[in-house]
């Protein structure tokens, strides 16, 4: 019996248009679920970086990874192991807050080293990042004063440590350039 | 008309220039286009013009190199281009303008992604600042063939368009071959360009492995000679990588029985006393059993395809796996593998020899002895067969049979989907690659005519038979007229049974013999429900092949069977089609049911092979 589990992948693409397109066409022709998808520049113009967290059991993991590296344009596919990569995401939440709140909300801001980015009469705007498990606990802390509005990004991570998964591939597309 | 006189085979060298020179010209993108299809090697182009794809029509007017072949439908071209590419080996062409001119292609081109046959799709797009406008006859083709291509371009800036057709045959014709679109718009088309030749492809995230890795073709080749009940279980990827001389090879070296699948019939000649014929649903009884009482599937460029494996949990039970495939997504995709190979059939099967025979001179030989003995008992107790047709009638098996045994097995035979295509794989002996044509994969009804098509326009000198079904035939045989007007002068065998055959057998056996719209000639009075199914005969295939500028002929008695394919075989100014009119209740045996493991397989309806299970 083989365990659900949350993988990591990092993605490098070719900077071209239709690439998500093809990566989410991919995931659900394939009958994969992304669990969170990410995707921004790099330090090379021409290759852009996705992280993807996927649910799946081990052996259909290989199929996604063996599946996505069939696109023309993926140029590399790293799994990221959890215990040495930095995992983030960011939140921007609203929470409801009146005098009498506001001050327990900044406190609770404070112990989870997030930021308060917009103040209003009746509400303040937070700012935080980390990893899964903290934003849901800021999160649940908040809950009880009212969440009015809450915006989350795709989860991203970068491997521990001097080596990077991006040298090689950009000699690659240098000499094919 | 004044091309069909044009050896199709010229342009055949992609270097149309001297090494290092350098052709710089300024010309439009349409005139960019054609000189880059001339550039590629490509000298035959199915398809139809239309207003975002004008502009390219032009310049190709003025082609010698590439001669454009005008078809009926843009299906035909698609099915065209595959039968061209499958017969030839080369990369097909088709060409087809905007909106529903791109969306009649879809059906070939996940037709050729299913069965991994190297085509590029052209198609006109509309005008760059058009694209996402919902403009007249504007489709999002690229959209639209994501899921079935193995890749595609949207060209709107002509610069790229040299590069972009460079890089679509490259990606069509190597590694796993499959379909690649390219969608140019029409003012890329008709502004003023630059071609220049050759050109630099830039695709970092495309390098196919062919050479495998030697520790795992060691590992292979230990597990062969060490296995008791090894079957060579061998599919379209072989022919695809013109490994059927190293295939022949290596399994007259290790002596192992050989099954090929429906998309790899030819590879091994059928008559090879090693062959024990074609897995699956429809399979050859010694060829299923082998592969479900074998210790090791030695896998060659197949891909344990559901109609292959049935009951895949049930499927070859007690087998070891070697899978070799040129796809790693296709290595433990429906079945684990023991020893998983990546790498081109033909220098995996290369490197095998080599490794096998240093497992000889090791003293490691396998010894397949008794194997053969319960094989060889299968083969004389479950040869294929078929029940004679009543009195007077045809059996389809035997007009199939005897077409194969006329014409012999130096001609191409192309099939269309359902009850004559499993005939057509079973009673036709396929000795030599690319001699077989079908729709496997997908399934695509409307195969045969235009495939026929596509590899005879390939293929001038080769006979090409399609063995059509009569529903089948109703799908696209519009393109007789392109064929008739182009000089292509392909036989069609419509195997006449009146009714959708496979569909119909089905109901025979699983839904109570309700033939719910499966009859196809029933008229007014007649509901289909009783025989005879033949009913009609609307519409007349005779007349309708004379119509459409054919020999139109018809065979309804045994004793006429010879004398009308002889007839045919001597046409060779125009298309022939013969209509055959054939027992409607003939079935398709041996069979799996769909969903049952392989173990059910009946030789004949109701007769459970005896494989003398109690001895073992």
């Amino acid at each position: 019996m083989t365990i659900m589990s949350k993988h990591t992948l990092s993605v490098l693409v070719e900077n071209k248009p239709g690439v998500l397109a093809r990566i989410a066409s991919l995931f659900s022709r394939r009958g994969f679920n992304i669990d969170s998808l990410a995707v921004g520049p790099t330090e090379h113009p021409d290759i852009s970086r996705m992280t993807i967290v996927v649910n799946v059991e081990d052996l259909p993991l290989e199929q996604v990874t063996k599946q996505l590296n069939k696109l023309v344009n993926v140029i590399k596919i790293v799994e990221l192991d959890q215990s040495q990569a930095v995992q983030r995401e960011l939140v921007l939440v609203k929470v409801r807050a009146d005098a009498e709140s506001r001050s327990q909300i900044v406190e609770i801001v404070q112990l989870f080293r997030a930021k308060t980015v917009d103040v209003s009469p009746d509400a303040v705007t937070i700012e935080a990042t980390g990893s899964s498990d903290k934003l849901e606990a800021m999160l649940k802390m908040l809950e009880p004063y009212g969440i009015k509005e809450l915006v989350q990004s795709g989860l991203v991570a970068i491997g521990r440590g001097a080596r990077s998964i991006t040298d090689r591939s950009l000699r690659a597309l240098d000499r094919s350039a | 008309m004044t091309e069909h006189a044009a050896s199709p085979r010229r342009g055949d060298t992609p270097a149309a220039h001297a090494p290092g020179h350098q052709t710089t010209e300024t010309m439009t993108g349409a005139q960019s286009l054609i000189r880059s299809l001339e550039a590629v090697g490509a000298d035959t182009v199915f398809g139809i013009p239309g207003g975002a794809i004008l502009p390219a029509y032009d310049p190709l007017m003025d082609s010698v190199k590439v001669r454009h072949i005008l078809v009926r439908h843009e299906q035909g071209a698609g099915h065209a281009a595959t039968g061209y590419a499958q017969a030839t080996g080369r990369v097909g062409v088709c060409m087809a303008t905007s909106g529903p001119g791109a969306t009649n292609l879809v059906t070939p081109i996940a037709d050729a992604y299913m069965d991994s046959v190297p085509i590029v799709a052209i198609t006109g797009q509309v005008a760059s600042k058009a694209i996402g406008t919902d403009a007249f006859q504007e489709a999002d083709i690229c959209g639209i063939t994501m899921p079935i291509t193995k890749h595609n371009f949207l060209v709107t800036d002509p610069a790229e368009i040299p590069r972009v057709i460079a890089e679509a045959f490259h990606i069509a014709g190597t590694g796993r071959p499959g379909p690649v679109l390219v969608d140019i718009a029409k003012d890329a088309l008709q502004a003023t360009t630059v071609f220049r030749w050759p050109v630099e492809t830039s695709l970092p995230g495309y390098r196919p492995v062919t050479k495998p890795h030697a520790k795992q073709i060691r590992e292979a080749a230990k597990m062969l000679v060490s296995a008791r009940k090894p079957v060579l279980y061998v599919g379209g990827g072989v022919l695809k990588a013109n490994a059927s001389a190293e295939l022949r090879i290596l399994a007259e070296l290790t002596g192992a029985p050989v099954v090929t699948t429906l998309m790899a019939l030819g590879v091994f000649p059928d008559s090879h006393p090693q062959h024990l014929g074609m897995p699956g649903m429809h399979g050859s009884v010694p060829a299923v059993t082998a592969l479900q009482k074998s210790d090791l599937l030695f896998t060659l460029g197949a891909r344990f395809d559901d109609r292959v494996t049935g009951k895949l949990d049930s499927f070859a039970p007690f087998a070891k796996v070697v899978h070799a495939d040129i796809d790693p997504a296709e290595i433990g995709k429906n079945r684990p593998a023991d020893v998983p190979i990546v790498g081109d059939a033909r220098e995996v099967i290369a490197d095998l020899i080599v490794a096998v025979q240093a497992e000889f001179d090791a003293g490691h030989k396998g010894d397949y002895a008794d194997w053969w003995v319960k094989l060889n008992a299968w083969k004389t107790t479950y040869p294929l067969g078929y029940e004679a047709a009543p009195e007077g009638e045809l059996s389809p098996q035997q007009v199939i049979e005897r077409i194969g045994q006329l014409v012999g097995s130096d001609a191409i035979y192309a099939a269309g989907v359902g009850q004559h295509q499993m005939w057509a794989s079973q009673f036709i002996t396929y000795e030599k690659p690319a001699t077989w044509l079908n729709s496997g994969g997908a399934g695509t009804m409307g195969y045969a005519v235009p495939a026929a098509m596509g590899a005879k326009a390939g293929r001038p000198d080769a006979a090409v038979w399609a063995i059509d079904g009569d529903g089948c035939f109703q799908m696209t045989n519009q393109e007789l007229v392109t064929c008739a007007l182009n000089n292509i002068p392909i036989k069609v065998a419509v195997i006449n049974n009146g009714s959708l055959g496979m569909v119909r057998q089905w109901q025979t056996l699983f839904y109570n013999q309700r033939y719910s719209n499966t009859v196809l000639h029933a008229g007014p009075e007649h509901d289909g429900k009783q025989p005879p199914a033949q009913g009609t005969r609307i519409p007349d295939f005779v007349m309708l092949s004379e119509a459409m500028g054919c020999v139109g002929l018809r065979c309804e008695r045994p004793e006429d069977l010879d004398a009308v394919i002889k007839q045919a075989m001597e046409i060779n100014d125009r298309p022939v089609v013969i209509d055959f009119i054939v027992h409607q209740d003939a079935m398709v045996w041996p069979m799996v049911a769909a969903g049952t493991s392989n173990d059910e397989i009946l030789a004949a309806r109701d007769v459970r092979p005896d494989f003398g299970d109690d001895l073992d």
